[in-house]
């Protein structure tokens, strides 16, 4: 399916830069995509994936770079425009209308009619045609919202392929299908690719790409590490391009407190199952422990983080702290027994934007307390202070609201926020993502400092170098379980990639 | 897209009785059913309880006319809630409108100047309320609480007090029964039912329509489509506005007088109306024949009321239940429709 | 030295300060306060004594918007809880007494409480738009009123019930005491307790605050019990001061002032950050324009229109629209005081 490569691609991105203020989300990218191809774009969270997409789409506009397509350089100002020039995209959230017919779905905007008056029965033919040219057979006059979301997703395609489309963008279509629904769907894949189509196939299921796509645009950080032939790219090479670093710059370093072999355990997990996708985990997490937790995107990191802290519940399974069985129902019950969470989505889940530096460290603290045994003011700033001061927080004003200071800076809120409750055991997602190199290796160290005052750790990055240099032990998760339980001096990078990617090697 | 070729794959199942399959096309309309279910069961209580005195050609026709200005209310709120809005300001409205009609004839303007520069007074404030919502970003409740207190101000301005209106073109909407046996039919009545009718109509059957059904379901994903969100939702507080001028021309001819104070609450009447006919606050979800059985529903608990000589109180106790009834029944459906997702 | 213009009460003050002034130059007998009997009379003490209604309403609706929710049965649960106490004195053998009185106010504000819990159970617990929740509420209470009281307006007589919007404590009107009282109260938990900061932190970010452990479902429903019982409060005075019962007349439209006074003293609709400060201002600017309209001739009846023009006028200000187009002008600073220093009541 590479036949195309040499002839003029349909699509072109050169030099492409999206900033967000002084941050480039997408810096010097190139990227291309030919006619009749399935084309992957992969990468951690925060890479450029979706802003890359967002520019093609006509969601962003460009800072720097030019758009080609057909080699005609175009820019669009909306969604709408992209479209009418033949660039379709379908998002992972359903962007259609449940309360509306199918057959509206499909064809509204550009819906046939007859003498003015909108005819339900032309478009339920025409939708029909769509939908049968698909293999589909779903009735076009019933309602959206009354198909499964994966009909639903098979919906979105028929709308965005009802025009004359040339490129057609999947943003992750796959996370919340089945088996056999993903099977339908490359079906349909293949037979767009065989009429000409260019398809744009996103996912972070290895698998899926590995199945479906002929050539994969690595992105790393907002820039272009490289495009590749799926064929001819192993696996894990492909991880490794996408978590970047190379093994040889690396350095491990073990505290000392990790040489004693039998720490007493101090919280456990059996057997938990937990929605979406946590099957059957068993943690165990000695005091003093920093656990590294390792996987890729979707592997169920997040999840296994929600599920051991309340903010999510169980589905199957018992987690004891020394040895009792304790209900973790909510947050506020894991706090009180001593469990806390730093969400990775720092902005919606964490700092409260508006709520000034010295509210937000207090907040926990307080709302542990309960509301009628106020921290006096005094006492407050002192906790405040003496928590700006050992994080090192800037600026170290503590009447600004929170949601002024850095990426960095604000995860040292939360993380003080969560410190100041004197809690047992932290599980931090992701606390060193879209923190600059400075704070991450403060923040690196101040949870090897916390662990070596008896606190217990869970430590999830993406990156496993810093999984491997802050975690004495890595728990590794793919697809929801997890596969191996190890300690850090026993690996290497590479040896922890080849973990995280897949046991199938073969298959690269 | 020639290539039909390819057989249609079994896997994804259709909804195999017609049961199934009439859900799976209609399931937005199981609380107007509810609606209808509840407006036999009181017709039919009446009935019984009153021992055959209630269900007669006199009252039917009566439950109409009684209501024709609230039915000409609900018509527009459907439009508004149908995008997810809300309009405080139809009952002030149709005191305004009303009020500024009466003073219009009581100095001599003809009736075909005073009726249209009605219409137009609240088709104005109806637009003021949707550019405030569009165009300001302004709660659709904030924005058509200004318009609650501008129209009612204004209502007064124009008189403090009440004006009888001797125009025959008007008072002849309201006195002209045409009769089928013991039925009739007022002009009032007439205006009323075509409101409904052009509402379905416009709702069904045009892109306009669609589109107000698409902001209601998502108005992001509306703009994603191409359809053009801020002048449809505009223009459903501009037809909401509208209505409330129409309403005034009806209480106007029912009750043979303009009076700054009608309508007091007649918004929450109305918006209880539209919610018991099955339409959902939350938008996107709704019909204005079911608007048209929450207007019967209401009438008809008025008239059971004065039947029985119990106090009006608990009308407003019965609707205030029946509302919690239906919020209730939709937030359950919400929430599983929210489950499914 | 911080620009004083950008604090968030700047606007709202000179709004009222501008009223103010205009009222003193229009007529100048607007300022002057004269003494009789010891008690103090004039235009700005009616303004005082005439707003303690609207000041509790405004109070209570300040807390639940703070909580991203908005209580539309104010004016109901007035009427209500106006219609149980003047029923509770009419019923008993003697209306004069204060025991009696006493009984009736306590008994009305329970009422209201249960009627705030009510909203609350709503909101917090069964998860409904707090629009529509208090819809319920506003359209039946007015029916409970009307039944309480029979469907008539219940008058009584007695002194001590008419001391309550009437009388005199000392040389300023009880109902301002009543007043002071409420803001006093507000701002003491305010300070005193955490209630504050955790009721912003709901209204911020609800599933942030929850991840921290925050009680929000008890935060929610508090506030909406704390609204009921203060328009229950605002229904005691009202009914003192016309000394019946008007299930109808009570209350109305109390709602949407209180809102208005709300949003004219700088809390965001969207909820969070509020100012009880800034409340109490936009209480008082109401009344003070609402005394003005009457003395410029204006009916009473007429005087929506102005309020619709400055609801109109404050939206749209605040709209990002006009904001994005004055630049920097309205920005609001990030506040430079720790919340609850900027929480002084201003006692007028």
């Amino acid at each position: 399916m590479d036949g195309a490569v040499g002839a003029q691609p349909l699509l072109e991105l050169t030099g492409a830069t999206v900033r967000f203020g002084a941050d480039a989300a997408l810096d010097d990218v190139s990227f291309r995509m030919f006619p009749g191809e399935v084309h992957s774009l992969m990468g951690e969270n925060g890479a450029g994936k979706s802003t890359l997409i967002k520019a093609i789409t006509g969601v962003l506009a460009l800072d720097a770079g030019t758009l080609r397509l057909e080699g005609r350089e175009m820019s669009f100002a909306t969604p709408q425009e992209a479209q009418r020039a033949g660039i379709s995209t379908v998002y992972q959230e359903v962007e259609l209308l449940p309360n509306l017919s199918v057959a509206e779905n499909i064809l509204l905007g550009r819906e046939p009619r007859s003498r003015g008056v909108l005819s339900q029965r032309l478009m339920r033919a025409r939708a029909g045609e769509v939908l049968r040219d698909l293999g589909l057979d779903v009735d076009p006059a019933s309602l959206l919202g009354s198909h499964p979301v994966a009909v639903q997703q098979l919906v979105a395609i028929a709308r965005a392929i009802s025009t004359e489309v040339r490129v057609l963008v999947l943003d992750e279509p796959t996370s919340s299908l089945d088996l056999d629904e993903v099977a339908e769907l490359f079906r349909i894949i293949r037979e767009l690719r065989d009429r000409g189509v260019a398809i744009l196939f996103v996912s972070h299921f290895l698998d899926q790409v590995y199945e479906i796509c002929d050539r994969v645009t690595v992105l790393r950080d907002g820039k272009l590490v490289g495009e590749y032939l799926t064929r001819q790219l192993l696996r894990i090479d492909l991880v490794h391009k996408m978590l970047g670093r190379d093994a040889s710059d690396f350095k491990t370093r073990h505290r000392e407190a990790a040489e004693e072999p039998d720490a007493p355990v101090f919280l456990s997990a059996r057997g938990v199952d937990a929605a979406p996708g946590i099957r059957g985990a068993d943690v165990d997490l000695g005091e003093g422990e920093v656990l590294g937790v390792a996987g890729l995107l979707g592997s169920g990191r997040t999840e296994l983080a929600r599920a051991l802290t309340g903010v999510s519940g169980l589905d199957a399974g018992v987690i004891r702290i020394e040895g009792q069985a304790v209900d973790l129902d909510s947050p506020r019950k894991a706090i009180s027994l001593g469990v806390v969470y730093s969400s990775e989505n720092r902005r919606s889940e964490g700092v409260l934007q508006d709520l000034s530096v010295l509210d937000n460290i207090t907040l926990s603290v307080q709302a542990h307390r309960g509301v009628f045994r106020r921290i006096r003011p005094a006492r407050q700033r002192e906790l405040a202070q003496s928590w700006v001061e050992a994080l090192g927080i800037r600026p170290a004003d503590l009447d600004r609201p929170a949601g002024t200071l850095s990426g960095g800076n604000q995860q040292k809120v939360l993380l003080a926020r969560l410190l100041a409750l004197a809690p047992r055991v932290l599980v931090l997602d992701e606390p060193t993502r879209g923190v600059d190199v400075g704070a991450k290796v403060e923040i690196q160290n101040l949870v090897g400092e916390l662990a070596d005052n008896g606190l217990s750790v869970v430590f999830i990055s993406a990156e496993l170098e810093e999984v491997l240099r802050v975690g004495d032990r890595v728990a590794i998760l793919r697809e929801g379980r997890i596969v191996e339980t190890l300690a850090s001096a026993d690996m290497t990078v590479d040896s922890l990639l080849a973990l995280v990617a897949s046991p199938d090697e073969q298959e690269g | 897209m020639s290539t039909t070729t390819t057989t249609p794959a079994v896997r994804v199942e259709r909804a195999s009785s017609p049961v199934e399959s009439f859900l799976a096309r209609h399931a937005a309309m199981i609380p107007s059913f509810a609606a209808v279910v509840i407006l036999v069961l009181l017709l039919a209580g009446a009935e019984a309880f009153l021992r055959g005195d209630f269900i007669t050609a006199r009252n039917m026709s009566a439950l109409l006319l009684d209501n024709a200005y609230l039915l000409i209310l609900a018509v527009g709120m459907t439009f508004v809630i149908l995008t997810a809005g809300i309009d405080l300001s139809v009952g002030s409205v149709m005191a305004f409108t009303g009020i500024l009609g009466a003073q219009l004839l009581v100095s001599g303007i003809p009736v075909w100047i005073a009726v249209p520069a009605m219409l137009a007074g609240g088709a104005a404030i109806g637009l003021l309320i949707g550019v405030l919502v569009q165009y300001f970003n302004v709660q659709p409740f904030i924005a058509s609480l200004a318009g609650l207190f501008l129209a009612r101000g204004l209502a007064f301005v124009v008189s403090l007090s009440s004006i009888r209106v001797e125009e025959p073109g008007v008072l002849w909407l309201q006195q002209t029964r045409f009769r089928l046996g013991d039925w009739y039919l007022t002009p009032t009545g007439i205006i009323a039912l075509l409101t409904v009718a052009v509402a379905v109509f416009v709702l069904h059957l045009t892109r306009f329509g669609r589109t107000i059904y698409a902001i209601g379901g998502n108005e992001q994903s509306a703009r994603l489509m191409g359809l053009n969100v801020a002048r449809t939702k505009v223009a459903a507080y501009v037809i909401s506005g509208f209505c409330g001028g129409l309403a005034g021309l009806a209480l106007t001819a029912y009750s043979g007088a303009g009076y700054p104070r009608n309508g007091i609450g007649t918004e929450l009447d109305a918006i209880a109306a539209v919610v018991i006919g099955g339409t959902l606050l939350t938008g996107g979800r709704g019909y204005v024949l079911g608007s048209l059985i929450g207007v019967l529903v209401f009438g008809t608990i008025k008239t059971i009321i004065s039947f029985m000589g119990a106090e009006q109180a608990w009308m407003q106790i019965i609707v205030g239940a029946l509302l919690l009834l239906f919020i209730v029944v939709q937030r359950v459906i919400v929430a599983r429709s929210e489950r499914r997702r | 030295m911080t620009q004083i213009w950008k604090h968030r009460l700047f606007w709202p003050l000179a709004a009222l300060i501008t009223l103010i002034v205009v009222n003193s130059v229009a007529r100048p007998r607007f300022l002057t306060i004269t003494v009789r009997d010891g008690q103090l009379y004039g235009a700005l003490i009616d303004i005082l004594r005439n707003s303690a209604p609207l000041m509790l309403v405004a109070l209570g609706m300040t807390i639940v918007i703070a909580t991203r929710g908005i209580d539309l049965s104010v004016g109901a649960i007035m009427a209500v809880s106006g219609a149980v106490a003047l029923t509770v004195i009419d019923g008993s053998n003697d209306p004069g007494n204060l025991g009696t009185v006493l009984v009736a106010v306590v008994v009305a504000v329970l009422v209201a409480l249960v009627l705030g819990a009510w909203n609350g159970f709503l909101v917090a617990v069964l998860g409904i738009q707090p629009i529509i929740a208090t819809l319920v509420l506003m359209l039946a209470g007015r029916g409970v009123a009307l039944l309480i009281t029979g469907g008539f307006i219940t008058t009584v007589n007695s002194a001590p019930f008419s001391y309550i919007a009437s009388g005199y404590l000392t040389v300023l009107p009880f109902a301002f005491f009543i007043s002071v009282a409420a803001i006093a109260a507000l701002a003491l938990v305010e300070r005193r307790t955490a209630l504050g900061v955790l009721t912003e932190a709901v209204g911020i970010n609800p599933e942030a605050s929850r991840l921290a452990g925050v009680r929000s479902r008890g935060i929610v429903w508090g506030a909406y019990i704390l609204s009921g019982v203060l328009a229950g409060v605002a229904g005691v005075i009202y009914a003192s001061n016309i000394k019946a019962a008007d299930a109808n007349a009570a209350g109305l439209f109390i709602e949407l002032y209180a809102i208005l006074a709300v949003v004219l003293g700088g809390t965001s609709l969207a909820g969070g950050k509020f100012s009880i400060a800034g409340t109490v201002v936009g209480v008082l600017i109401i009344q003070t324009l609402g005394s003005t309209i009457l003395f410029l001739g204006v009916p009473s009846a007429q005087s929506p229109v102005f309020f619709a023009v400055v609801v109109v006028v404050v939206v749209v200000v605040q709209s990002p629209r006009v904001r994005r187009a004055l630049g920097s002008m309205t920005r609001r600073r990030p506040s430079t005081t720790a919340p609850d220093q900027e929480r002084t009541k201003v006692a007028a």
